[in-house]
């Protein structure tokens, strides 16, 4: 007998309550620690004061839109990457790992090439350039009827592509000098109102739709031939979900850089607690993403004081040995793809 | 009730079915049975719309293209050949057959649930409600996908091989279920492989070859014109006993 992982009702609240508390705890600690300790009574204070003084510019200008940035590429990535995989029929499927990231951050390097520094712009772009992804990856995946290992490596293929794009732009045009080595493993040290703003009003805005189509995930989730019996239009349907997934994750990319491995790890690790119902997985992603990534960027931070890694490293370094973790568990694979 | 009138559907431009004229009456249960590759699951695809169909295909009197989506569905239920094993309980599958009733934002509601319910304990699975699908045996989940065709609450059923992964006995119960259904008004429309079965629980056989319907009639009909030893190239064997045939292939 097949061990499934759907719990009971009972377990799921506390699940999502101990999530819930993570995610506050987690961005506690990222506005109290770092360089410079501030207590919690002491952040308070600042908060109420306004950016004048020392600890209320720490708290307005480094430590808030770096938490909030934590949260919201966390949530986003965590989302899109239980999208796309849903939608892929495929759980090896991440943004980082189909090119979605690399799409986004192609298009972000081209806009700093063009000196199109605008928020909006920016954000808009990244949007563009995961979509462009996107649809080289699912084209592709239609045209040759590509099995579910093949859509995958096809996605490696894109993203390597995009990313040498990306490289090569970075080295031939001086202006994208501005895009340190952080945006290209991703982190949040340099995270800007500036970009934070637009970026987090489309992600709110897509995790609101994309939490109302959990039915249709589901109903996706029985196989095209199903879907398609219970009156779901599969094409419109996947369409949307991906252009959902590509926004959410875009809007990541366009402040937070190339970070990978959340929408793979993130996912994985909810489905094993709640099982693959969306109406429960999804919103354990979204808080679970928001949770791990700035656990993950508060560790970063503090492993190695005074110095600091860009949170994409330790997310990549966890993030590796899962993928390879996930394929070694595809036992009967072959029969699968 | 179906009517297919001269259907032509097929894949990647190849065609598989060569105009099939026929009717799925009211209340009656037709058995398609025909070779492997004969174009039967192509049919029944083609009348849900996941094969593009060619030609005029009506049900409950209206032309599918006045049906989009949720619509055909509210009027068909599908339960396809190769089926999925999500990670959710049998009662949330179940409850997917009330999808074609939701509007966005899709929640399922009291009414779904007691009608899941209904549709379970018509299969005696109603037990089953919080088990997980995946812990499940392979005749269990063809039931629990069969409880979720009848919650879709449609006057028309297509069943694409349901007795697969089903032990006899659990065939037998499920082909009487299935004329129960039909006493009860729905047209019932199946592919079945086993001859016998479909001769002895359908009211009237489809059979088909090569993309073709080479015969439509009762048993008997379809008995008497040798239409199964056309197609097949077996021989069918009948017996009389209980006061009813009894058929095998020799």
């Amino acid at each position: 007998m097949k061990r499934s992982k759907i719990s009971s009702p009972g377990r799921n609240k506390g699940v999502f309550a101990a999530a819930g508390a993570l995610c506050l705890a987690a961005a506690a600690l990222s506005l109290c620690l770092g360089a410079a300790k501030l207590p919690l009574k002491t952040l308070w204070q600042a908060a109420l004061a306004g950016p004048d003084s020392a600890a209320g510019a720490i708290f307005w200008y480094v430590r808030l839109p770096r938490t909030l940035g934590c949260l919201l590429a966390g949530a986003a990535l965590a989302l899109s990457g239980t999208v796309i995989q849903g939608v892929l029929d495929n759980p090896l499927a991440s943004p980082g790992i189909i090119g979605v990231n690399a799409g986004a951050g192609l298009a972000v390097t081209l806009c700093c090439a063009l000196g199109m520094l605008s928020g909006w712009t920016i954000a808009g772009a990244a949007f563009g350039g995961a979509m462009l992804a996107v649809g080289l990856v699912t084209f592709a995946a239609e045209k040759t009827g590509a099995s579910r290992t093949t859509v995958i490596l096809g996605g490696v293929a894109v993203n390597s592509f995009l990313n040498a794009l990306a490289e090569a732009l970075r080295n031939l045009v001086p202006e994208t000098a501005t895009l340190s080595s952080d945006f290209r493993v991703g982190g949040f040290d340099a995270v800007s109102y500036t970009r934070l703003i637009p970026a987090g009003v489309l992600i709110l805005l897509a995790m609101a739709v994309v939490l109302t189509l959990c039915s249709e995930l589901d109903v996706l989730a029985l196989g095209e031939d199903t879907a398609q019996g219970l009156g779901l239009r599969v094409k419109r349907t996947r369409l949307v979900l991906l252009l959902l997934a590509a926004l959410l994750a875009g809007s990541a990319v366009s402040f937070a850089g190339l970070v990978s491995f959340v929408g793979l790890i993130v996912p994985h690790a909810a489905r094993a607690l709640v099982g693959s119902e969306s109406r429960k997985l999804l919103p354990l992603c979204a808080l679970g993403g928001a949770g791990f990534v700035t656990i993950c960027d508060l560790a970063a931070r503090l492993l190695f004081a005074p110095y600091e890694l860009p949170a994409g490293i330790l997310l990549s370094v966890l993030g590796g040995p899962f993928f390879l973790y996930l394929l070694s568990k595809r036992k009967g694979g072959r029969r699968n793809d | 009730m179906i009517e297919a009138v001269n259907l032509r559907a097929g894949y990647g431009g190849r065609e598989i079915l060569h105009g099939v004229t026929l009717t799925a009456r009211k209340g009656e249960v037709l058995a398609l049975v025909g070779p492997n590759g004969c174009g039967k699951s192509t049919f029944l695809k083609a009348l849900v719309g996941i094969v593009p169909p060619e030609g005029e295909v009506r049900i409950d009197g209206k032309p599918v293209g006045e049906l989009p989506g949720n619509a055909l569905a509210r009027h068909l239920s599908y339960l396809p050949q190769g089926k999925s094993v999500p990670d959710i309980t049998a009662g949330r599958l179940v409850l997917h057959g009330r999808f074609p009733y939701l509007h966005y934002p899709r929640r399922y509601g009291p009414g779904d649930i007691a009608i899941a319910r209904e549709a379970m304990e018509k299969l005696d699975i109603a037990i089953l409600w919080d088990t997980p699908v995946a812990a499940l045996s392979g005749g269990m989940r063809q039931k629990v996908y069969i409880a979720m065709a009848l919650a879709q609450g449609t006057g028309n059923l297509l069943l694409d091989e349901p007795t697969t992964y089903l032990d006899i006995a659990h065939q037998l119960r499920l082909l009487t279920l299935t004329r129960a259904l039909a006493r009860e008004g729905k047209t019932v429309t199946m592919v079945l492989h086993d001859l016998p079965q479909a001769m002895e629980y359908s009211d009237r056989l489809a059979v088909m070859k090569d993309g073709r319907l080479l015969d439509v009639g009762t048993p008997e009909e379809i008995f008497t014109r040798g239409s199964l030893e056309a197609a097949f190239g077996v021989k069918l064997s009948r017996f009389r006993a209980s006061d009813r045939w009894r058929y095998y292939c020799d």
